[in-house]
């Protein structure tokens, strides 16, 4: 086990190494962030007091070994735009995120385990039919074009629901949230649903296919035999048993919602992090944009981690060295 | 498993026709065919189809933007699907559009086959260090999202046509190469493969007209269910304003272009061009869908 996790941690090192490298190289390339930041009306010399300013004037694998050193030391750098340390920007954005991914996720749970549950014990009905067509569509449909949709429909044409920005905050726990009472809630509602949707299909998709397996299982019927009531049938015996591959692609879902929130954020003008790393690339925002990818990343790998143990826990018969190959 | 039937098949019955046969089987399969060869006759033959040339300046007036559609123009053709905001017929827009959503969707997902295909088969068939290190790194990659190894790379190259396509290929070979070397892992121990092992063909003839061959059901499966993904993904990129160029507006990007005038009311600079990506993305999953099924080896008759 231990060697496992040290070998996976050192992958991870490696990993955000050469992403780090890809992403420096590349954004060394394209563009001179001082054209942007500083007015055309500027001279040359006020040019280079800049470029020295925010360490441009370096060569390039100069700035990149500063900023692997920095890094190490729990620093990446500060930003163009805002001139404060772009971890403290992101981290600053991070709760907006958070929050949209928790909406997103309690929906895509909360609506796909148990219309899954009713498409895979009644695999013919009308009903069952059209939980499945809805979950094909979520599935093949762009985000970016539902959300659109979402926007369209109950913000423009029937004016229930906000379309964009996110709601007032309130303190709670320490932490500026939104979601905690209706007022915010209600912002939240529209991207939460659209960043849901894509999990919605999956969840669903791999309810229905979990229990169709189970439901003709000995134990099942066995349950059934005993004369269990249908309610612990269902909610102890059966959600137990499929609960293991749902918990493994929640998890790993966890992460991608982070991803995808990119373009809901987008277009819900919500101030989380993905928007800030589409307007810092838009700015030539250079540290900003690698903070980003590489918490991101980092979020990644542990999550990633995490589930591969809690797997190993919670099924004895898949063995870590399995990973191996 | 189904047992096999007990009728005696046709003399006439080769590989092609019994595939044809099985497709056709699927009525819902064939809509999406259909939809699908419109599609691609339309975006083939946009240049002849459209009313307009969408790109050719001189042509548009500014007189004639935002009209809902079916409107009149100034010169006294009809919109069917309205203009945008810069005068421009939305009809011959969604044809060029689809265009080039459909050549960035397709050349990266060819691309992305062969490089995929040939690391893959590869892989299974020389073993050792060379596909471990290999499988490791399409791991590695299939663990992040295609949205965010996306963004890296636009990040990284900037963008333009090319970058997308460049993009699409490298978020797209892993799935490639994990389906081409799991077929040709299965492949390689077959009795034709030590046949031609055996009359002592080179290597290279081995791979390419024995084994290739073998694996490309399962991968064209996977193509095309990628070539949706990558339409989907490049559509998803231009609307964020990071993948395709003004001057060649792919749907995702005229999309983005009707977003600012949605919210007052003109749905259809936005709709239209959805509509169009909509149809494309799910006839190409329906005909998918049905590959799948007439080309899965365990359900073969």
């Amino acid at each position: 086990m231990l060697v496992f996790i040290l070998r996976r941690l050192s992958q991870t090192a490696l990993v955000l190494l050469v992403t780090s490298l890809l992403v420096f190289a590349g954004l060394f390339v394209i563009g001179d962030p001082v054209e942007i930041l500083i007015s055309p009306e500027a001279d040359q010399i006020e040019r280079e007091r800049a470029r020295v300013a925010l360490g441009l004037d370096k060569p390039g694998w100069m700035q990149y070994l500063l900023f692997v050193k920095n890094a190490a030391s729990g620093d990446l750098g500060k930003s163009f735009v805002y001139g404060r340390p772009a971890l403290d920007v992101i981290f600053e954005r991070m709760p907006a995120t958070l929050e949209l991914a928790t909406v997103a996720m309690l929906i895509s749970i909360f609506v796909g385990i148990p219309l899954g549950l009713y498409a895979g014990l009644k695999p013919d009905s009308k009903i069952a039919k059209a939980i499945m067509a809805i979950s094909i569509v979520g599935f093949s449909l762009p985000t970016f074009w539902v959300g659109l949709m979402l926007i369209m429909l109950f913000a423009v044409q029937l004016g229930w629901l906000p379309s964009t920005g996110r709601g007032p905050t309130v303190e709670f726990l320490g932490m500026q949230l939104s979601i905690v009472h209706w007022e915010g809630l209600k912002y939240a509602l529209l991207p939460g649903i659209n960043l849901a949707l894509f999990k919605l299909s999956l969840i669903i998709r791999l309810t229905r296919a979990q229990v169709r397996e189970n439901v003709l299982l000995d134990y099942m019927r066995f349950a059934r035999a005993k004369g269990l009531r249908k309610s612990r049938v269902l909610g102890v015996h059966l959600l137990k048993n499929i609960m293991i591959p749902l918990v493994t692609v929640i998890g790993l879902e966890l992460g991608s919602v982070i991803a995808f929130a990119i373009v809901t954020e987008s277009i819900f003008a919500w101030p989380g992090m993905g928007k800030l790393v589409i307007d810092s690339i838009f700015q030539l925002d250079r540290p900003v944009v690698v903070a980003y990818l590489m918490i991101t990343v980092l979020m990644f790998v542990f999550i990633n981690l995490v589930i591969d143990i809690l797997y190993s826990i919670l099924d004895p018969r898949v063995r870590l060295t399995a990973a191996k190959n | 498993m189904t047992t096999p039937p007990l009728s005696v098949q046709p003399v006439d019955e080769t590989p092609w026709r019994q595939f044809v046969r099985d497709f056709m089987q699927s009525r819902i399969a064939l809509c999406g065919l259909a939809l699908l060869v419109v599609v691609l006759f339309l975006a083939l033959f946009a240049p002849w189809i459209a009313p307009q040339n969408p790109y050719d300046l001189s042509k548009l007036d500014l007189m004639d933007s935002k009209l809902a559609p079916g409107a009149q123009s100034m010169m006294g053709s009809t919109f069917w699907l309205g203009t945008d905001g810069m005068g421009r017929d939305m009809l011959s827009a969604i044809l060029y559009g689809l265009r080039v959503s459909l050549l960035v969707g397709v050349v990266s997902g060819v691309i992305a086959l062969a490089i995929g295909a040939s690391l893959g088969v590869s892989a299974a068939f020389f073993g050792g260090r060379y596909e471990q290190i290999l499988m490791r790194i399409v791991d590695i990659q299939l663990g992040f999202p295609a949205i965010l190894v996306a963004l890296i790379l636009i990040a990284v190259l900037g963008s333009g046509v090319e970058k997308v396509i460049m993009a699409l290929i490298t978020v797209q070979w892993a799935y490639y190469a994990r389906t081409a070397r799991s077929a040709a892992l299965v492949e390689r121990n077959k009795e034709y493969m030590e046949a031609a092992r055996g009359l002592g063909l080179p290597t290279w003839r081995v791979l390419l007209k024995h084994l290739i061959p073998n694996t490309l059901p399962p991968l064209i499966v996977v193509g095309t269910v990628q070539v949706a993904h990558a339409i989907a993904l490049e559509a998803t990129l231009s609307f964020l304003g990071l993948g395709l160029p003004i001057t060649e507006p792919s749907l995702g990007l005229l999309i983005a272009n009707g977003y600012e005038y949605m919210l007052s009311g003109k749905y259809w600079i936005s709709v239209y061009p959805g509509v169009a990506l909509l149809l494309t993305i799910v006839a190409i999953n329906l005909v998918g869908d049905q590959l799948r099924d007439v080309l899965n080896p365990r359900l073969a008759r």
